[in-house]
């Protein structure tokens, strides 16, 4: 008597999707969006402070890697990473040898296609924090520890990076929390993430409010485990204004 | 098929889609697409960047949960619901043009809130005091003092949340909407053997739009002189006196209230 329509609009049940075939699609999909998002910040990071130096590199005897740094991150920020993935998965294809190609189309080509558009994707954008954090870091930091003796690692390791850290850890972990998000996107080139698996789900299921209601509510749950690590890095190191 | 003839063939299509002969797509929609929702998330947007910061906890706490859920979810699930629930509420099934840019607006307006919220939390403390030493009603001073000064600095923010809002309409692919890059998988289907020219021009379609906006983000940034009251004053203590004349001429001819601000309290 609560709900006089209710063959209308049906009940919500989620447990055809708790358990069975449904639940091992959906939690396959978890572990591929997972296994992308550590995968691609694994990869991207080293990528980033590359082209994070390149760009800091000194003009003089480096100027073409500086304009090949600007060039990489204005060119991949500039492009959607839909696009990004499309052109991962139909055309660098083609530009491979052609034993390359067959083992590549043997194996999870959707996955590594995705995988490749988020590690270059992510590094284009971290590059830049990673760049910013360490300019925030003064001159007289580096001089002074030279002053002292320290040599170019003992300064980078003792002075420069420990108050470069506290900057660039923070926008970096909200890159991360950008990455987890934009594993969504993979469902464009067929890799079975979890946006994939929901929509596989929701169809064979007819249970698309339950199906997308549990894929938010593990979207929203590791976003905001992300975002709790960015705040306790931020109460544990709170970042300090450098002396000049 | 050369490349030349793919150009030749497809171009048009690739601009407005198959308008005049059907719906309108390609780059025309992609462009039309972000512009309207970045214009209906605006004033949503302010709205929710004002809530966030209000004294009343029943109007701050939904909202800001409301933020927080949207700012947490990736963009193609709020498409997805958006695809589910518009036809349960307006009672007739929705087109993917209309399910993408309530999606969009939902999307940027969670976005735009927080940028109108640290551009409130920005301004000095004093700016509210005294509208509210004048006199003035909380609704008075958000009106004509805070929001003003606010959304002056905005405005590069907002250029580029253009260009973001286009990166965005690609999704619309997923849902099968014909936009520019659901119309390069089209061509690409067609042509069949040159993929890397077709997705090459995709993403320099992109690339254009985008890195225009974002130079034209900067340039607007660069007139409206330095961003917030704080970076100003350190710009003003800290450089020799003919930047002093040209920041005091910059701020001081088009905002004489934040003129005043600084130079009270760079005398300070």
């Amino acid at each position: 008597m609560f709900f006089p329509d209710a063959d209308v609009m049906p009940e919500l049940d989620f447990t055809p999707l708790l358990h069975g075939q449904f639940l091992d699609w959906l939690a396959a999909g978890v572990r591929l969006s997972l296994t992308l998002t550590v995968l691609a910040l694994v990869l991207a990071l080293p990528l980033a402070t590359g082209v994070a130096l390149a760009r800091l590199a000194p003009s003089a005897p480096f100027a073409p890697l500086r304009w090949l740094a600007t060039f990489f991150i204005e060119a991949v920020r500039n492009v959607p990473l839909l696009a990004h993935m499309l052109f991962w998965y139909f055309a660098v294809p083609e530009l491979l040898p052609d034993g390359l190609k067959a083992r590549l189309y043997a194996g999870n080509v959707e996955a590594a296609a995705a995988l490749a558009a988020l590690v270059v994707y992510t590094a284009a954008y971290m590059a830049e924090d990673i760049r910013s954090g360490l300019r925030s870091v003064p001159a007289g930091q580096w001089e002074a520890s030279r002053a002292l003796g320290l040599g170019f690692i003992a300064a980078l390791r003792w002075v420069v990076l420990p108050q470069a850290l506290r900057a660039t850890v923070p926008p970096l972990i909200s890159q991360t929390l950008n990455l987890w998000k934009n594993t969504s996107i993979a469902t464009v080139v067929g890799a079975a993430e979890l946006m994939y698996q929901a929509q596989r789900v929701e169809s064979a299921s007819f249970r698309g409010f339950e199906t997308f209601a549990l894929a938010t509510a593990t979207y929203l749950g590791v976003s905001l485990l992300i975002t709790a690590l960015g705040a306790l890095y931020q109460h544990r190191f709170p970042a300090r204004p450098a002396a000049h | 098929m050369s490349i030349a003839e793919m150009i030749d063939t497809y171009w048009l299509y690739v601009l407005i889609g198959q308008y005049p002969n059907g719906p309108l797509g390609g780059l025309a929609l992609t462009v039309l697409l972000a512009a309207l929702g970045l214009m209906l998330a605006l004033p949503l947007g302010i709205a929710l960047g004002v809530a966030r910061v209000s004294g009343r906890a029943w109007l701050r706490r939904p909202v800001t949960a409301l933020v927080y859920v949207v700012r947490g979810t990736p963009l193609l699930m709020v498409v997805f619901w958006a695809y589910f629930f518009l036809p349960a509420v307006t009672g007739h099934k929705t087109d993917q043009f209309n399910t993408m840019l309530t999606a969009l607006v939902i999307f940027d307006a969670a976005y735009l809130a927080e940028i109108v919220r640290a551009g409130l939390q920005s301004l000095p403390p004093g700016q509210r005091l005294a509208a509210e030493a004048l006199g003035m009603t909380r609704g008075q001073s958000l009106r004509l003092v805070l929001l003003p000064q606010a959304l002056r600095h905005m405005l590069p923010s907002l250029v580029n949340q253009f260009a973001s809002t286009i990166k965005e309409t690609s999704i619309g692919t997923i849902i099968g909407l014909s936009e520019l890059s659901f119309i390069a998988g089209q061509v690409n289907a067609q042509v069949l053997v040159q993929p890397v020219a077709v997705y090459g021009t995709l993403a320099g379609c992109y690339f254009v739009l985008c890195f225009g906006l974002s130079r034209i983000a900067q340039a607007v940034e660069r007139r409206s002189g330095p961003r917030g009251p704080g970076v100003a004053m350190r710009a003003v203590t800290r450089s020799s006196w003919t930047d002093r004349f040209r920041a005091f001429m910059r701020g001081g001819l088009r905002n004489p209230v934040s003129s005043l601000s600084r130079r009270a309290r760079t005398s300070q």
